[in-house]
């Protein structure tokens, strides 16, 4: 960073005992490569003038003021870990998940451990075409002898062994050129062992014509979407697709209206959408109602429309109707010496290195602010030793990063036995046990 | 990703030779040895970083322009998140248009990462797959600014 100022010391303040967040809650488990910034995170961490404090729940362990009181600058990086509902009567149905929990039960995410998803039947039906809607559809889809070498959980993948689901319709409110996902996953999807494309050709009505007119990577991703949903197959791609058991294709200009429920009334069995056209064009298109409306029979509906931050702290501004911290290049407004990066700063999209940039960018305004002398450094603050005194009266533990390096070797250790990287632990109390032996 | 060609074990095999040698004759004519064996593996490489200043480097053939700033430990921000494997556009650079020429044809999977890269232009590669050879002596390879996420943040709103 040149010539910014250095802190003394950076402490993380973290609520579950392991680190590192989506990355390794988020990210498929089949993306293990993705997963490398974990090195990167990994010696930030083992720097000499940082610490992580696991194991502490801001907001009801320790309060963002008392945290205020303590460090000269405290910065919420503490991401979306809600999510955005559809609205729809029959949401509350068994046999519908948020994205975020089927992503959370398939990568061990404890508060989701115990999800269960019931995966007895044939056609499973995504709301969403963002790379989130991508991957549950690919890890409904996979064979069990690919997801079995990588870390997804042993429940998850148990329960896909004996899934039923072989259809998976990824369903969105606009069209083919509005997809939110990338060409990676798409790719994935096409390329995935033992499914087939099925797409209406009537639903890419014009599509061709203005590929000429995007910009290239727009352009690319909508060559391969043309490409696997309507493009006649060459012979061995066509036997290929004859052979596949499984089947997995976008609709568009759908919007959910409601989950229909089976006639014991506890359980989904379809699901009620509206059809949709489009207005306007470039930047400005719309989704607009027809009044056409079309039901699809299914058994498992996961919403994959958004995650969404959530308030931390009553002391801390908050923008409700945009689920963000308001701010001004990562200065919470009218609170000194109060910054947040990433989701919680800017909406819940983007790649690692879109965070990883922003994260950049709030922690140079930081250093800036200091430098400038508009943070002042000058008093003397307590910091973590501060903090530690009104943890352990509270009686809560923090665990440190290598006692999570203890909960990682025994992760990995269990996870060798069976080939894989890593087992999860997916219990707090057995994380907090194994952190402290 | 390694572009290292199947005859270069012969050449490492060679090297290791050359260095028992060397350690030996080192003793006696250290410099000198060192820099008339060495002198040949090694590709000049002029960096443009983003602040505008030039970072002037080598690296032994076959390196990627990412593990030549790994192993120089250059003061690129965020560069190489994935580590070479296709999983991010962070190692984004931008090439003179005859050096890219030079270059092989890029992969689907390049192509697709690239896609993603902030300030892509018709020169640009990821640094982890351009592997440094004779031919590429001496070139400049500018850091572009930031990388980013192709669809716009603010197309997460609520519409209907």
């Amino acid at each position: 960073m040149g010539k910014l100022p250095r802190p003394e010391s950076v402490d993380i303040y973290e609520r579950l005992p392991v680190p590192f967040g989506l990355v390794r809650f988020g990210v498929a488990p089949d993306h293990p490569e993705v997963k490398n910034v974990i090195n990167t995170f990994t010696q930030t961490a083992q720097h000499a003038r940082c610490s992580f404090h696991g194991n502490v729940r801001v907001g009801k362990d320790v309060t963002v003021e008392e945290l205020q009181e303590a460090y000269h600058a405290v910065v919420l990086s503490y991401g979306a870990e809600g999510n955005r509902t559809m609205g729809v009567p029959g949401e509350d149905l068994a046999g519908v998940y948020s994205a975020k929990d089927f992503v959370g039960w398939y990568n061990g995410l404890p508060r989701n451990s115990e999800l269960r998803p019931d995966l007895s039947c044939e056609t499973a039906v995504i709301l969403g075409q963002g790379n989130v809607a991508l991957d549950v559809a690919r890890i409904l889809l996979s064979p069990v002898d690919i997801l079995k070498k990588t870390d997804i959980t042993q429940h998850a993948l148990d329960a896909l062994a004996e899934s039923s689901v072989r259809r998976v319709l990824i369903v969105g409110r606009r069209g083919p050129l509005q997809v939110a996902c990338t060409i990676k996953e798409l790719r994935e999807m096409v390329n995935l062992p033992g499914t087939r494309p099925e797409m209406e050709a009537s639903e890419f009505e014009g599509i061709a014509e203005t590929l000429k007119s995007l910009a290239r990577p727009r352009k690319r991703l909508t060559e391969l979407l043309l490409k696997a949903a309507i493009e006649t197959p060459g012979e061995e791609e066509l036997e290929r697709r004859n052979r596949a058991e499984r089947a997995w294709g976008f609709r568009f200009l759908r919007k959910p209206l409601e989950v229909l429920p089976s006639t014991d009334l506890i359980r989904a069995a379809g699901i009620r959408l509206a059809v949709n056209r489009l207005e306007g064009d470039g930047e400005g298109v719309r989704a607009v109602a027809t009044g056409e409306v079309e039901d699809v029979e299914c058994g498992l509906v996961i919403s994959s429309i958004g995650y969404k931050s959530l308030l931390i702290d009553p002391a801390v501004p908050f923008d409700a109707r945009k689920a963000i911290i308001p701010n001004t290049m990562g200065r919470v407004q009218q609170t000194a010496g109060l910054y947040c990066s990433g989701w919680v700063k800017r909406g819940p999209t983007g790649v690692i290195a879109t965070t990883m940039n922003d994260s950049f960018d709030t922690a140079r305004t930081l250093l800036q602010d200091i430098g400038k002398g508009t943070l002042d450094v000058s008093t003397v603050k307590p910091g973590s030793q501060g903090v530690s005194a009104l943890l352990e009266k509270r009686g809560v533990k923090p665990v440190s990063f290598s006692d999570w390096e203890k909960i990682d070797s025994e992760e990995t250790r269990r996870g060798e036995i069976k080939g894989k990287p890593r087992e999860k632990m997916l219990d707090v109390g057995e994380m907090l046990q194994v952190a402290r032996a | 990703m390694s572009c290292k060609l199947i005859f270069s074990w012969v050449q490492r095999q060679a090297k290791m030779f050359f260095f028992c040698i060397m350690l030996f004759v080192a003793h006696l004519k250290r410099t000198l040895v060192l820099s008339l064996i060495l002198s040949e593996e090694k590709v000049t490489v002029y960096f443009i970083n983003r602040d505008g200043r030039k970072i002037t480097t080598s690296s032994a053939k076959g390196d990627s322009l990412l593990d030549l700033v790994v192993e120089q430990n250059l003061d690129i921000e965020g560069f190489g998140a994935c580590e070479g494997t296709l999983a991010c556009s962070t190692c984004h650079v931008i090439l003179d248009q005859k050096v890219y020429n030079q270059l092989g044809p890029i992969t689907d999977e390049e192509n697709d990462m690239l896609d993603l890269a902030f300030g892509l232009t018709d020169t640009s590669r990821l640094g982890c797959q351009v592997c440094l050879s004779r031919d590429l002596e001496g070139i400049t390879v500018r850091v572009p600014d930031r990388v980013n996420d192709m669809r716009r943040s603010d197309d997460t709103g609520p519409t209907l």
